[in-house]
């Protein structure tokens, strides 16, 4: 039983193949126009990004190492030391110790305060609970993206080096771009 | 006893040695800045810069990839066939060399007074000494292939024999029509020859089938098949490494240096430049070189632009369109001379 093609079925027309002579011709023209078009990127400006001398600028969205942040004023921490970051993290690589604050020894602007606040790098798989479960805005996501280390323990980041500003800016995609 | 080849020197025999060392010196320098010009404009033609981190703007990349190469552990495969495998790339490299020998960089010069050819020697058969030259290279890629052992290399080196046999016909004929029209085999010869006019104008589908036929028997793109790096892994140099893969290199590029060279010598004029320009002798090798330079860049160009030839469409392309038309080019050349003479 042959099948019939319905009404809707579109046909194809092809020219037909062309034959030796032809079929050289067309190749030899295409061949040229290859030619052509290879010439001309040549004279075009690479587009090669020369990375460590420059970098990919990032998206303001972007999650990069996290940061954690003062009050510029009073120079307080923001972080309470609340543990919700902790508690959100689906790979448990926050860790939070808290202590009460007192007046001779005063570090956030709560109650308490994070006496340890460590982020082990290895495991973090930079999703960006932790900054949506913050109720201060005490940690947001950066945009550091060079992180590699020698030893796994080097990527155990302390809350003093969460606290201080990256020595390198990460250039920021501008608007448009 | 017939003569088989008149040897034009004039030269006492240490202008000979001295010619010869400079020649291979020049050549040896030329490989080096062929492979860095090579992957440079390969990187640009891709949209990317190629190598720019060794030396100024990437100058010394082909010194420091040689450092590598030589640097490296000569290994040989269990199931390889020894000698065989060690004589192989000196074969490959000593055939490149020795067709070297022939290209004319200029005419008899008189330098202090002494008349030296700018040339390793002028034969009277220059090319079919390319071709003799020509046959044996294939031996350093078929012994290369079989003899290490692998069964990439033996298709890389099986690809090789056919696509040599294949193409070198088409070559050998392309080059016939410009022989008869010079009337001489000589290269320096053919060269001379050309003072009216250069042979790519009257010799235009030999140029074409000569260089498609170049293409194929340097083994490049799109015709390098020999060492597809997708299917062969590297062909007939999969197992080679170290100083020997050097050797395969500094061959391969040597002989596209020969083919540009050739092109240059029958085709473009060799050492004429064209409106009547006579410029003193020592200019002579450097319009070889620059010529043989725009003819390396074409390379370069092609094997940026074109794909791979499946092996059918090769071996079809080689037996049913170039060979005709080399044919057919030689004997339409044969008829026009006889007439106009």
């Amino acid at each position: 039983m042959t099948w019939t093609p319905g009404d809707d079925v579109i046909q194809v027309m092809r020219t037909p193949a062309p034959g030796a002579a032809r079929g050289t011709y067309r190749a030899f023209g295409e061949t040229l126009r290859g030619m052509k078009t290879t010439f001309g990127r040549m004279l075009e400006k690479p587009v090669t990004l020369e990375y460590p001398e420059e970098k990919t600028p990032v998206y303001p969205r972007f999650r990069g190492r996290h940061k954690l942040h003062k009050f510029e004023d009073t120079g307080l921490e923001k972080c309470v030391g609340c543990s919700l970051c902790a508690a959100a993290c689906p790979s448990d690589c926050i860790r939070v110790v808290a202590a009460e604050n007192t007046p001779e020894h005063r570090v956030s602007a709560g109650e308490r305060y994070a006496e340890v606040y460590e982020i082990n790098l290895s495991r973090c798989i930079f999703c960006g609970y932790c900054e949506v479960a913050c109720p201060f805005d005490a940690i947001t996501m950066g945009h550091d993206y060079e992180l590699s280390d020698y030893t796994r323990s080097d990527l155990i980041f302390t809350k003093e080096m969460l606290l201080a500003e990256p020595l390198e800016r990460t250039p920021l995609r501008r608007e448009g771009e | 006893m017939n003569t088989l080849a008149i040897v034009g020197f004039y030269e006492e025999w240490w202008i000979q040695i001295l010619k010869a060392v400079v020649i291979f010196a020049v050549g040896l320098q030329l490989v080096p800045i062929v492979l860095l010009a090579e992957r440079k404009l390969l990187g640009r033609m891709q949209a990317r810069y190629g190598p720019n981190r060794v030396g100024p703007f990437g100058a010394l990349q082909p010194l420091a990839d040689i450092v590598k190469l030589l640097t490296k552990e000569q290994f040989r495969p269990s199931t390889s066939t020894g000698f065989l495998f060690a004589l192989a790339p000196c074969i490959s490299i000593l055939t490149a060399v020795a067709a070297f020998a022939i290209i004319p960089f200029g005419n008899v010069q008189h330098i202090f007074g002494t008349p030296v050819g700018l040339y390793g020697v002028d034969v009277s058969i220059g090319p079919l000494y390319l071709f003799a030259f020509g046959a044996v290279a294939f031996y350093g890629i078929m012994l290369g292939g079989w003899s290490s052992g692998s069964k990439y290399s033996f298709l890389g080196a099986m690809r090789g024999a056919a696509q040599l046999i294949s193409y070198e016909v088409s070559q050998g004929l392309a080059l016939v029509g410009v022989i008869f029209t010079a009337g001489t085999l000589s290269l320096t010869g053919i060269v001379e020859a050309q003072q009216g006019m250069w042979y790519i104008v009257p010799q235009f589908f030999g140029f074409l089938v000569f260089l498609v036929a170049g293409f194929a028997e340097t083994n490049r793109a799109p015709f390098d098949l020999t060492e597809a790096d997708a299917e062969l892994v590297g062909g007939y140099n999969t197992e080679y490494g170290g100083g020997r893969f050097a050797s395969y290199y500094f061959a391969e590029y040597l002989n596209v240096l020969v083919v540009s060279g050739i092109v240059t010598t029958v085709f473009l004029g060799g050492w004429l430049l064209p409106f009547g320009i006579h410029p003193p002798g020592w200019v002579d090798p450097f319009v070889v070189l620059f010529k043989m330079g725009l003819m390396t860049f074409l390379f370069i160009w092609v094997r940026a632009t074109l794909p791979r030839l499946r092996y059918d469409q090769l071996m079809s392309f080689g037996w049913k369109i170039l060979l005709p038309l080399a044919t057919l080019n030689a004997l339409v050349t044969a008829v026009l001379v006889v007439v106009t003479h």
